[in-house]
């Protein structure tokens, strides 16, 4: 459905997007996952035909987004990822604009916006005005306003940044049932366990390019071991220990300020050794790899802004 | 499935569909607050039209000046005050509800993802100030007809004429609008920009009455222009080819202003 060669989105002399290949199925969804500036929003609005490539090749479902942006455009979904909801109208009023902007008539409109406000769980607040709900409503109210023109593909910038976790939860609950009514998703997101959740394949970004492709289950493997032991030492041993561990055979370990963690196959074991060596430490915690450990693995623990 | 794709294959039809699509937002949105911007945007023109036309007017006719073509003082003033008021408000509407619809409610990115594209948008707009601009102007022109200050029945073509002079700063304002990421230079166009063409365009005396350096200035100003033939519009004094430079000179500066505005639209919503 879409299918990206070279891409390249630049910004004066800084390059957002650096020359990056995916190819995106009828069905699926898709992650890019990455840090903040790592070009995943750029690359969201190149698909979303507002923002043209400076570089390499984009076709959306087999148009041009330069040439064809309002045909494609009016086959998409676009949830983005600052508010963008009239909060002067209603709720009704926000969906009857918009369902317009795609030449949808009145009475199509209405039915859909009955059936749309239903799914988001919206439908007692249809007449109050935008204004004074919740993030979570707003988030849940713009999801039902990209799906007006029942779009084959729905493009969702951090749907879930900044909302608590019973409004993520509801707004996760409701992309899965797009996916299962066949809607194809892509979406960015920085929250691993949002990726893990939603995502068949997704890609992580960093600075502008692609690190890692797979679904979730095969990066784990290809990136990470599969279980992790975190040790926590008191302060005052915590430099000791960590250089005795340094004879515990382990795939890879990292000395963070307060824990060392060691990627190995078997963490009961490896926590076995650690104590062989007279090495007691105030806690551990054995668990499977997560994407979590995999993205860090991949990006760095460095501060991006 | 691909709603609305239907007029795509008909390029031609395809921006005013879509400029329209823009209008009907705008209008929805007008909806809600239609009422108090009447007041607020008539009120202010209207309160001139009596202090200056009927309050200073009647001293002014008392001296039976001629330098106003011999008519009241109310009578010149309205046709001036009509061209005034579309210029008060194509600036108001193209300056803080551009910036709030591009930065602070962000309505132009939700329409940017539909169909729609940067150029519709600032058309629709156009299209939905143009419409204010009827309005307003056909209200304060009746007012002025009930006053007793319009002789002419041509004055009912100084309608069009100040909608004109309107789009002209609505295209030439929004154009720039859209490139501001604050507010701040807004004040200045009204203080520095508007203010003074208000008073020196002819609006309140005739541009005769300037200092001689400063007349060509005021020849040159859209509002002059637009302030001359409603006026003479309004006097039945129009000559053809005075009506076709004033036409032609507000007609040629729209221009400029959306051909200025359809890349500084884009600019701003396709980055």
């Amino acid at each position: 459905m879409i299918r990206a060669r070279g891409l390249v989105k630049r910004f004066g002399e800084f390059t957002a997007v650096d020359g990056i290949d995916f190819e995106l199925y009828r069905g699926e969804a898709f992650g890019f996952l990455g840090p903040n500036g790592a070009g995943k929003s750029s690359t969201m609005r190149m698909i979303g035909c507002v923002s043209p490539p400076t570089g390499g090749e984009l076709s959306i479902l087999g148009l041009d987004p330069v040439a064809d942006g309002p045909v494609i455009r009016a086959r998409l979904g676009v949830v983005p990822q600052e508010d963008t909801l009239d909060l002067e109208l209603t709720v009704r009023e926000n969906l009857l604009v918009y369902g317009r902007y795609f030449g949808l008539s009145r009475d199509v409109i209405r039915e859909r916006t009955a059936r749309l406000l239903d799914f988001v769980q919206l439908s007692d607040r249809a007449e109050d005005q935008v204004e004074p709900l919740s993030g979570g409503m707003k988030r849940r109210l713009i999801i039902a306003r990209s799906l007006i023109n029942e779009p084959e593909i729905l493009l969702l910038d951090e749907p879930t940044t900044g909302l608590d976790p019973q409004a993520r939860h509801a707004v996760w609950d409701r992309l899965f049932r797009l996916k299962q009514q066949g809607v194809t998703l892509i979406l960015t997101t920085h929250y691993m366990d949002e990726a893990e959740q939603l995502c068949d394949r997704l890609v992580v970004m960093d600075r502008g390019k692609i690190a890692a492709e797979g679904s979730p289950r095969e990066l784990i493997e290809r990136y990470s071991t599969p279980e992790v032991l975190e040790l926590r030492f008191e302060p005052d041993r915590h430099q000791v220990a960590a250089e005795k561990l340094a004879s515990v055979p382990a795939e890879r370990r990292e000395v963070l300020a307060d824990r060392i963690l060691l990627y190995v196959t078997d963490g009961d074991a490896t926590l076995a050794a650690v104590r062989a060596l007279g090495l007691e430490p105030l806690t551990s915690l054995v668990r499977r790899s997560t994407l979590e450990d995999v993205f860090l693995r991949l990006t760095g623990r460095r501060l991006e802004d | 499935m691909a709603a609305g794709t239907g007029e795509l294959n008909r390029p031609a039809l395809t921006g005013t569909v879509f400029a329209v699509r823009e209008l009907r937002f705008w209008l929805t949105d007008y909806r809600r607050t239609w009422r108090g911007s009447i007041y607020s945007s008539l009120l202010n023109p209207l309160l001139f039209l009596g202090a200056m036309g009927l309050g200073l007017g009647s001293l002014i006719n008392a001296r039976g000046d001629t330098a106003i073509g011999g008519v009241s003082y109310l009578t010149f003033l309205a046709p001036g005050l009509l061209a005034a008021t579309a210029m008060t408000t194509a600036v108001g509407e193209s300056t803080y509800p551009v910036l709030a619809s591009v930065k602070w409610v962000k309505t132009y990115q939700a329409a940017t993802a539909s169909p729609l594209r940067p150029a519709d948008i600032f058309h629709g707009h156009m299209l939905f100030v143009a419409l204010r601009l009827t309005m307003n102007c056909a209200i304060f022109l009746a007012v002025s007809a009930i006053l007793g200050a319009v002789q002419s029945p041509w004055a009912l073509a100084a309608l069009p004429v100040a909608v004109l002079t309107g789009i002209t700063f609505n295209a030439v304002i929004e154009a720039w609008a859209i490139t501001r990421t604050r507010d701040t230079s807004f004040a200045v166009i009204f203080r520095f920009g508007m203010i003074p063409l208000f008073l020196f365009s002819g609006t309140f005396f005739p541009i005769t009455e300037l200092p001689g350096w400063l007349q060509p200035v005021a020849y040159l100003t859209p509002l002059w222009h637009g302030v001359d033939l409603c006026r003479s519009l309004s006097l039945g004094t129009a000559t053809v080819g005075e009506t076709l430079i004033h036409l032609g000179y507000l007609a040629g500066l729209a221009a400029i202003g959306v051909a200025a505005g359809n890349r500084t639209y884009r600019r701003r919503l396709y980055v």
